[in-house]
């Protein structure tokens, strides 16, 4: 595979990923993976309704099954501080903002929601009994067919609705399109189920192992759940086995072994099945959208409009900003948007990787390529001719954008001379080719985040900070600010996360891990330089007539810049002090010029593919993925972001489709054979490009983020494909051969 | 509904004939354990189990409900090999069963009784990795590292099986381990740089 990159700096290629032999050997522990004495293991008895309320539970014969240890549901659970303000009246159905209340009352919202949790000594013998838990309802009728209730959908209160010109202005426009486009639910299926080890140290103290994606995040929910302090919890989360999303809350099962380890006063382990993986942790929402785009003939847009719908929980309201890349990404004076949430009895959606405008790009993007179409035009010249130079809501201009580069560089790779102007007239080995592109956008900016940094005598550079790493490389990425810093190697610098006894940093998500907690590292080290340069001056004899800004830091040591025989090295400074360490914290405010900047990662995405002409068997060929994600801190994770973004918009845009019964209400694929993501086969080659320009206006880093616009606008780069390949234009993910024939 | 009473009933005859049997015949061992019925029927319902795992010899009794899976995480404590799917849907736990690679969840434990598996903790030798694992690091085949022990032990026989002649083999050998942060193109690069190497044990 090719891998040319366009660098402004040179970044060291043969980098290695810092936790890589603890994951290739085994050694990393995952939440469900800790030694503790005394564990119990729980397992959850689910609803088979997806609503109406429990009229009884026969639990006789699970409770004298073997092992069993207790069974906890709405009639036994203990008080929970939390639910009692948040339930205003029991049997009441009532959107509450903060979730589920595992076991509060008998009301079934969806299928497959936790209704008992049984406990017992082994997970084997907690599963038998959990089996003979008899469970008699009275059943209403579920409301899950999204398509057939979307005119029940409701504005949610907040964000979507937005207008700038005039009204539905590309009505008027001489040329204009008009579309509808639907993408059903995705369940991001990260490998690692969702677990939960709740240890009760005493009354008032809890250990949590518990995969989530923002430990700061969990313990606060914890404590408002168990009316405790933070302190008094301790979230601890070393490896995350994926997430995209669904690790981005608290959901039941983490209260749910919590409630049941104080009850039984035992430790207890709570891992989901596959199954409840579809049902208990979210899924990126069922959405519709219409886009209707006007232009004049020679291709400037006039007007934009653009509705949408998702869909939201019956208990608590859930919303995404999938209209939003149609206010900002492409220069058009009248834009007017709306969105809409739909209730249904399903659970909960969640954010998944690329929340909002991967939803909402797929329509534009696709919309726009048809567009281009009716205009006989080029589609990456249709974009180039409506280029936002400065935000196009706000009139701001961006800290960066070079998206104009990511074409230019995307266009080139992947061969777009290449691409036939008229549908299905190209043909290879037999084949119909087709060649296309789309564009991603995500929100970039700086959360803020507090770090502390140790340096030992023994030459270790110790980082620590409360997030956690669900794959994207953040540990490597803050070994490597750190080694460029600091001038060490990265073998000597260890980045310590997972654990909320660190100092406070963000929840993993939107892209923000390096920007935020790159920076308080950043500054972490220009202190630490400072104050070594003054101990230096302080304790160490032949520096002692040297200012400060006499001295330089490099490759580990501290040295006179007139005289470089006159040099120490870091941990001799620390020696001679005395001191038997180092120690700054450092933390950073989210980023305060949001009133003079616009701010965005952006990406462009090239698919080349065939489609068999009979059977319609779409066979990808090639994909470009080029970021324009600020300057590439480490190149190697970086790369493995833009590649895993480009094969999860291939699930979207071609295998992802979580499908439901709507007379039972009860998901008929939740398993990964039913459920279709990606596999090796189905990957073609994947070039990954950076333009690599640092925005240095966001952070220090130079960085703005990755991981969101790693996906966005994969899948209307394939569905554009397509529609070059066969004139078949597919509105409705995914796009499989059933819809091509 | 009719296994699970079956079940029941045969679990409950156990307890019955035990207890009599334990009066009757007065051996200590059930003597003892006859003090409490359930400890009866643990003896009863659990089976010997011999079984080589990363060369160490292991003597057990476990009930034959458990898979080889949850012998190996949650007996054994040697937790590299994952649970992802518990339904031979992910590749997430694939073990070597006597050199072949296997779903371990998917094996019940006494079924590998004799057998000699060999999990991810099992192929390096000391600190020094198999060249397999050295090539996933070299790489980057993954990102979140779940999926991975999987990947490598089916990488692993993927090559010896013969099947890493060609990209396209390899992607379609290694299609039964499901990477879902998308390392795929990265895994390939991996086995064919030890197929290359000729270093595939």
């Amino acid at each position: 595979m090719d891998k040319n990159y366009f660098f402004e700096d040179t970044i060291t290629a043969d980098e290695k990923r810092v936790d890589g032999v603890a994951k290739v050997t085994g050694a990393a522990t995952f939440s469900a993976e800790h030694t503790i004495p005394g564990l119990t293991y729980a397992v959850f008895v689910c609803s088979t309704i997806a609503r109406g309320t429990i009229k009884n539970m026969v639990l006789a014969k699970a409770k004298n099954a073997p092992g069993v240890i207790d069974i906890i549901y709405y009639l036994n659970c203990p008080v929970v501080p939390g639910y009692t303000s948040e339930i205003k009246e029991k049997n009441q159905r009532e959107r509450v903002l903060n979730g589920l209340n595992v076991f509060a009352d008998n009301i079934v919202y969806s299928n497959g929601q936790p209704i008992a949790l049984v406990i017992a000594d082994t997970w084997e013998r907690a599963v038998y009994a959990a089996s003979l838990v008899k469970v008699e309802y009275i059943e209403e009728k579920p409301e899950t067919d999204f398509d057939n209730l979307m005119q029940k959908a409701e504005a949610p209160g907040w964000g979507g609705t937005y207008k700038r010109g005039d009204e539905d202005a590309y009505k008027k426009a001489e040329v204009m399109i008009e579309n509808e486009y639907s993408i059903p639910a995705e369940t991001h299926n990260p490998i690692e189920p969702h677990a939960t080890v709740a240890v009760w140290e005493k009354n008032d103290k809890l250990v949590v192992y518990d995969k989530t994606q923002g430990p700061k995040s969990t313990q606060g929910d914890l404590a408002l759940l168990f009316g405790l302090k933070r302190e008094n919890i301790q979230v601890i989360t070393e490896f995350v086995g994926g997430a995209f999303g669904c690790a981005l809350r608290t959901w039941p099962h983490t209260p749910a072994a919590c409630i049941a380890a104080k009850k039984i006063g035992r430790p207890v382990k709570l891992v989901l099945t596959r199954e409840q993986m579809f049902t208990m942790v979210g899924y990126r929402p069922i959405s519709w959208q219409k886009i209707g785009i006007g232009a004049s003939r020679d291709g400037k847009l006039t007007g934009i409009t653009h509705h949408a719908i998702s869909n939201t929980s019956r208990y608590e309201q859930f919303s995404e900003s999938i209209v939003d890349p149609s206010q900002n990404l492409h220069d058009c004076p009248n834009v007017n948007t709306s969105y809409k949430t739909l209730a249904l009895d399903i659970n909960t959606p969640i954010w998944m990787r690329g929340p909002g405008p991967a939803t909402g790009c797929f329509a534009l993007e696709s919309a726009l390529d048809e567009l281009a179409y009716k205009l006989n035009m080029d589609p990456i010249e249709l974009r180039l001719k409506n280029y936002a130079e400065v935000h196009p809501q706000n009139k701001l201009p961006w800290t960066s954008k070079h998206l104009k580069e990511c074409y230019e560089l995307g266009r080139e790779k992947i061969g777009w001379h290449n691409r036939p102007s008229v549908p299905g007239t190209l043909k290879e080995n037999g084949m119909l080719t087709g060649y296309g592109m789309g564009v991603g956008v995500f929100w970039a900016g700086r959360s803020s985040a507090t770090a502390r940094g140790t340096l030992y005598a023994d030459g270790m550079f110790v980082l620590q900070s409360a997030i956690s790493d669900m794959g994207p490389g953040t540990t490597t990425a803050m070994v490597s600010i750190a080694a460029e810093q600091m001038g060490l190697p990265p073998d000597k610098i260890r980045f310590e996360l997972g654990n909320t006894d660190f100092p406070t940093g963000p929840t993993q998500g939107g892209s923000g891990s390096t920007t935020a907690v790159g920076t308080a590292v950043t500054l972490i080290c220009e202190a630490m330089q400072v104050s070594l340069k003054e101990m230096a001056i302080e304790s160490v004899p032949g520096f002692k007539n040297y200012k400060p800004e006499e001295l330089d830091y490099k490759n580990g040591k501290v040295s006179a810049k007139t005289n470089s025989s006159t040099s120490i090295s870091y941990t001799d400074i620390i020696k001679q002090s005395g001191k038997p360490e180092l120690q700054v914290s450092k933390s950073t405010e989210s980023f305060a010029q949001r009133d003079k900047y616009a701010m965005n990662s952006f990406s462009a995405h090239f698919v080349k593919l065939h489609v068999h002409p009979v059977t319609g068997v779409i066979t990808l060929k090639k994909i470009v993925a080029v970021a324009d994600c600020g300057r590439v801190i480490s190149e190697t994770t970086a790369r493995s972001q833009m590649v895993g973004g480009a094969v999860g918009g291939i699930g979207m845009a071609m295998h992802e489709e979580t499908l439901m019964d709507h007379h039972s209400g009860r998901y008929i694929n939740a398993n990964l054979a039913d459920y279709h993501v990606p596999v090796n086969a189905d990957i073609p080659a994947i070039d990954v490009l950076f333009v690599n320009k640092p925005d240095n206006i966001i952070s220090p880093t130079g960085a703005k983020g990755i991981g969101e616009i790693a996906l966005v606008g994969v899948a209307p780069a394939v569905a554009n494909a397509v529609y070059n390949a066969t004139g078949k234009r597919i509105t409705r993910l995914p796009i499989t051969p059933d819809k091509l024939i | 509904m009719n296994n699970q009473d079956q079940k029941d009933s045969r679990r409950d005859f156990l307890k019955k004939t035990t207890a009599m049997a334990a009066l009757t015949i007065s051996s200590p061992v059930l003597v003892k354990a006859g003090q409490h019925d359930e400890k009866i029927a643990s003896f009863f319902e659990k089976m010997d189990l011999k079984i080589e795992v990363n060369g160490v010899a292991h003597q057990l009794s476990v009930e034959p409900r458990v898979t080889l899976l949850d012998l190996l995480r949650e007996q054994l404590h040697l937790t590299g090999t994952k649970k992802g799917c518990d339904h031979g849907q992910c590749g997430a736990c694939t073990v070597h069963v006597d050199g072949k690679r296997i779903n371990s969840c998917l094996s019940l434990a006494v079924m590998n009784d004799g057998k000699k598996v060999t999990t991810i903790e099992g192929i390096a030798d000391g600190d020094n990795l198999h060249p397999m694992q050295e090539a996933f690091i070299n790489h980057d085949g993954f990102q979140c590292g779940y999926c991975t022990p999987g990947q490598i032990m089916s990488a692993i026989a993927c090559v010896q099986e013969g099947h890493a002649n060609s990209r396209e083999e390899i992607q379609e050998f290694m299609s039964g381990n499901i990477c879902r942060c998308g390392a795929y193109p990265h895994i390939v690069d991996a086995v064919m740089e030890v197929k290359k190497g000729g270093k595939s044990s």
